[in-house]
């Protein structure tokens, strides 16, 4: 079943604006195509017969924010997800990280946290906890306390477990967590070195220098103009031989940074040139 | 570019895609897009296989590629496939939709609010209620619908469901669907 198109663009658009100016959270730039349907589903969960209905709710009771921002953004999310992207961490990204004193990683729109497991049981592997930070933000604050629990359905582990394999791992994968009745709840130790806010990619600022940022399939609903300053954001929060991890279908093709940056495996993983080779480029492209 | 065409498939399309994918003219003036239901991951192997039936680019695209005339777009494994008003294409990771991601449903009515009477969209064989959704939406935007002859399908349910509960054009056999495309390049 298609959801009934309740929303006009022009309407979509004059909601978002609304929403900026009144509680700044601006959705203004997000991809139109996907966004449009998330406002049509809130309108049929929560049952508002009109564009009208959504729009007083949202302007005039301020705790409906936290739900709307909740059921617009997309969450789905799993650990392991594109094993290859982890294969190529594993091989290729880490071993470079572990010559570093202290290595600060970046996981942007983290959502319930299943990445930041899987990126955390990746460093354990790789003997580099003892050095790592793990700074998972994200728009949404119900998700990141969901992360923080690390406490996933167990339905989901002989998934996990086949990406877990896939990507390289050879252990056993249950050895990760504890599991309890519906739920596997993830060893503590692979949390110490977690740290979760809240982070808007859109309004917020560079708050770290990092060697590594995974951000996956959270651009792909931004438009091509949001998309490019939140490259601009990553850039200046990312040190110079620094890794930028995207979603499978992402690309930094389109933006200016494309030129200092170079694809390092056949994965969607860039790697930030030096400013030499920075100025070096430049000239000769 | 004004046209799209789109074809949406699952259990049994696949034989139908190699059938047609050899006859289409080499230089098409809209772009195709398919959508087709696959077992989770796997398989970008689809787009490599079908590329090898046809001299025009097959493409697995990324998010925010522009869509290009005489180039097949496959949906990616695992994303549902939308079109934005300047002919972009979004990726989407939401839930499922008919249990399917991609969903031929997301894909026909986003492209019809963009391409408006100039989508066309076929059904191809399948167990799946899929598509049936998305083929009234492009017909209420009066674009074309067209589907399999469901007697030439190796699954039936699909197509049958798209004649019985969506406004069909054309019931068209494998043999007809790429001179029905082939057509349309000729205005
Ligand atoms: C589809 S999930 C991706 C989860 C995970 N990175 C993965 O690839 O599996 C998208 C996440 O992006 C977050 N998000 C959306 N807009 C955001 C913004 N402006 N700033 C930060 N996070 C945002 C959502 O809350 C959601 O958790």
């Amino acid at each position: 079943m298609i959801e009934p198109d309740l929303i006009k663009d022009e309407e979509l658009e004059s909601l978002l604006t609304e929403i900026a100016e009144l509680y700044g959270y601006d959705f203004t730039q997000y991809s139109k195509a996907s966004i449009k349907r998330r406002v049509n589903r809130i309108c049929l969960i929560d049952k508002f017969t009109s564009f009208a209905e959504l729009r007083y709710q949202l302007i005039k009771q301020h705790s409906y924010l936290q739900r709307f921002i909740e059921e617009i953004t997309v969450n789905v999310t799993e650990m392991f997800r594109d094993p290859s992207f982890y294969k190529a961490l594993r091989e290729q990204v880490l071993p470079q990280l572990g010559t570093y004193p202290l290595i600060r990683i970046w996981l942007a729109g983290c959502s319930t946290g299943e990445e930041v497991y899987s990126v955390a049981i990746l460093a354990k592997e790789a003997g580099l906890m003892h050095k790592i930070l793990l700074y998972a933000t994200d728009i949404n604050p119900s998700v990141l306390e969901k992360a923080r629990n690390g406490i996933f359905p167990i339905s989901q582990m002989k998934l996990y477990s086949e990406n877990y394999i896939l990507s390289g791992g050879q252990r056993n994968f249950s050895e990760y967590y504890a599991a309890n009745y519906d739920f596997a709840r993830f060893n503590d130790d692979l949390k110490e070195k977690m740290i979760f806010a809240t982070h808007n990619l859109v309004s917020d600022r560079s708050f770290n220098e990092f060697q590594l940022i995974i951000c996956r399939n959270v651009l792909i609903y931004f438009d091509k103009d949001l998309q490019a300053k939140v490259f601009k954001l990553f850039d200046d929060s990312l040190e110079h031989l620094g890794f930028l991890g995207l979603g499978s279908k992402e690309t930094i093709r389109f933006s200016k940074l494309d030129k200092h940056y170079h694809q390092i495996s056949t994965e969607k993983i860039w790697r930030k040139q030096k400013e030499e080779q920075r100025r070096f480029k430049t000239d000769f492209t | 570019m004004e046209t799209i065409f789109i074809i949406g498939g699952s259990a049994g399309s696949l034989k139908v895609l190699l059938e047609v994918l050899p006859q289409l003219h080499h230089h098409l003036k809209f772009p195709i897009i398919i959508v087709l239901h696959r077992k989770g991951y796997a398989d970008s192997q689809l787009s490599f296989l079908l590329s090898t039936k046809t001299n025009l680019k097959v493409v697995e695209p990324d998010d925010k590629d522009i869509l290009e005339p005489g180039y097949i777009y496959i949906a990616p494994p695992d994303y549902h496939l939308l079109i934005e008003s300047d002919k972009t294409i979004s990726l989407d990771f939401s839930e499922k939709l008919n249990f399917s991601r991609p969903s031929i449903d997301v894909t026909f009515s986003s492209a019809a609010k963009v391409f408006k009477e100039n989508t066309f969209a076929i059904l191809l064989s399948g167990a799946n209620a899929d598509g049936v959704a998305g083929l009234n939406h492009v017909k209420a935007n009066n674009g074309t619908t067209l589907v399999q002859n469901p007697v030439t399908a190796e699954v039936n349910y699909m197509p049958l469901q798209a004649i019985t509960q969506s406004k069909i054009d054309f019931v068209l056999n494998p043999d007809e669907i790429a001179a029905f495309i082939n057509k349309l390049d000729v205005p």
